[in-house]
């Protein structure tokens, strides 16, 4: 799959990759070496899900590279493994600079100011106290909660939490990002700024992941497109030509 | 050429591989102000919830020691050690933390899954934060009890200041704690239903409420068994410290320390050798 020929530098090569999860049938979670674990892990059910079977690509730099594929389709699975959130079956993946999936929503609490949120959140994302606090202004500026910035998360309605999670993760610029289209969020108004900030964003990271079911923005803003279906790789090639197929896929589907 | 090769000759590095041993603690060191952030705010996050607020943390540990003072002050009659009062709540107040230390990390990954699965850190900051929560329900214990032994007492005396040295080392030996029941509970969920179990073993069998010298004084071999048994290590020496008529002998000193540091090793090598591992549990 090198074939590819292209002088540009790679900066993100999946080799091979296939994501497994083991749960038990029951529902409860298994160990992923369970072989080894005893009788217990024998006398109950062991189910496996392979979510990402044996996916292969190599990314050059400077490339925006558009996720497309049903739910369930491996994309997340493949997505976290490529950020190194999630343990591989088999195969490797490579990259010049640690990929960051754009997310901080985990770890903010709803009972804190939106304020302390954006230094927790800051904190996990691995930036330093100085930076967040040289930084919280224009975090709070940019998701629109200037006055309501000292009250308690918990108090906010859907749409405010949303943005200031959006506003956290996308306060840095990263060598390579990994955007999941359920970011986008909120009004109208917050909507354009944050679509405006991803593309900042993508401009000035080298590569981009842009996970989405909306063809529009993939086709807006990708240089590149792969298809996944049920963990496999289906195409992967220019955007009209990918999206033009996914689209007769889904289409032949719903006519089926 | 392989994908491999390819990604090698082009300066590209292995995403999700567990870093060296050093490198981790290196970096779990400079993310420090994460777990401590973290602790603080979920402090306060639970503190907020109850309208006596962070009162909670002074008044629940009294209120634990009443209970505990009425009923094994009234059970063990005339069998009682002597100073029952200090003796129980220096008891009680430190073995709770070690409990918490024990509890609280046994949770700290998989209550944390979503935060593992978004975010790239060091996962041993769990276990610290978890940690770092349970010494802020420490600190208001230890001023309760300083000033319990000073309604009791009525005298301070030098050997109080023992208590920080001791306090330090249970810090240590928590972390351990913590550290490798976390990921003992990552592999082992069924845990969680022990644990309650396991730690109430421990409190008695680490003569919390009552004088283990005075059960065992017929068993030289049991004493010996017992007396290397951690969590009535750290109550005796702080007992020697703060109360009256205990006393800290230089064998509890060694195996403080040797408990402490063994401990602390072991889990963080512990821990770190899952680090890959954890998040991939649904």
């Amino acid at each position: 799959m090198v074939a590819k020929s292209k002088p540009q530098k790679p900066v993100v090569v999946v080799d091979n990759v296939n994501v497994v999860y083991k749960v038990f049938a029951s529902g409860r979670k298994a160990t992923r070496r369970s072989a080894g674990g005893g009788f217990l892990s024998r006398k109950l059910q062991l189910r496996e899900v392979h979510a990402v079977k044996g996916v292969s690509f190599t990314i050059y730099e400077g490339e925006s590279v558009g996720i497309i594929g049903s739910n369930g389709s491996g994309k997340s699975s493949l997505m976290t493994a490529i950020a190194g959130l999630n343990p591989i079956e088999s195969g490797a993946i490579y990259a010049s600079a640690r990929p960051m999936l754009l997310g901080v929503g985990a770890v903010l609490l709803p009972a804190i100011s939106g304020l302390k949120n954006i230094l927790l959140g800051g904190l996990a994302m691995g930036y330093t106290r100085k930076e967040i606090n040289a930084s919280s202004d224009a975090i709070t500026k940019f998701a629109g909660l200037e006055e309501f910035i000292d009250l308690p998360m918990k108090t906010y309605s859907s749409g405010m939490s949303a943005r200031l999670r959006f506003a956290i993760a996308a306060s840095r610029d990263h060598d390579i990002l990994i955007i999941d289209e359920a970011l986008a969020v909120g009004d109208q108004e917050f909507r354009n700024r944050s679509e405006a900030r991803m593309r900042e964003m993508r401009d000035r990271a080298g590569t981009v992941f842009l996970v989405s079911h909306s063809m529009k923005s993939i086709l807006d803003t990708c240089t590149r497109v792969i298809w996944i279906e049920k963990g496999e790789l289906i195409m992967d090639g220019k955007p009209e030509k990918v999206v033009k197929a996914y689209n007769k896929h889904t289409g032949s589907n719903t006519v089926d | 050429m392989s994908l491999a090769e390819y990604a090698k000759q082009n300066g590209l590095s292995k995403v999700g591989a567990r870093e060296p041993l050093w490198s981790y603690v290196k970096h779990a060191w400079q993310r420090r102000d994460f777990a401590y952030v973290m602790a603080l705010y979920t402090n306060q996050a639970n503190n907020s919830r109850n309208r006596l607020g962070r009162w909670w943390m002074v008044l629940s540990p009294t209120l634990q020691a009443a209970v505990y003072g009425l009923i094994f002050g009234i059970l063990l009659g005339g069998s009682r050690p002597d100073n029952f009062i200090p003796f129980l709540i220096t008891g009680v107040f430190l073995f709770s933390f070690l409990q918490g230390a024990y509890t609280a990390g046994a949770n700290s990954v998989s209550n944390n899954i979503g935060l593992v699965r978004s975010l790239s850190f060091p996962r041993i900051l769990l276990p610290i934060n978890a940690l770092i929560q349970q010494v802020f329900s420490l600190l208001p214990q230890v001023a309760l009890l300083v000033v319990t032994l000073l309604v009791f007492q009525q005298q301070v005396t030098l050997n109080w200041l023992y208590l920080v040295p001791i306090i330090l080392l249970m810090i240590v030996f928590g972390f351990g704690l913590a550290t490798i029941s976390a990921r003992l509970t990552v592999h082992i969920q069924d845990l969680n239903k022990l644990n309650p179990f396991l730690t109430r073993v421990v409190f008695y069998v680490s003569g919390i409420f009552f004088s283990i010298e005075t059960v065992l004084k017929d068993y030289p071999l049991a004493m010996q068994i017992a007396s290397w048994n951690p969590v009535y290590v750290y109550i005796s020496l702080a007992r020697g410290a703060m109360v009256e008529g205990y006393s800290m002998t230089a064998g509890m000193w060694i195996a403080a320390v040797a408990w402490a540091l063994g401990l602390f090793v072991i889990g963080t090598i512990f821990f770190w050798r899952a680090e890959e591992r954890y998040g991939c549990e649904i």
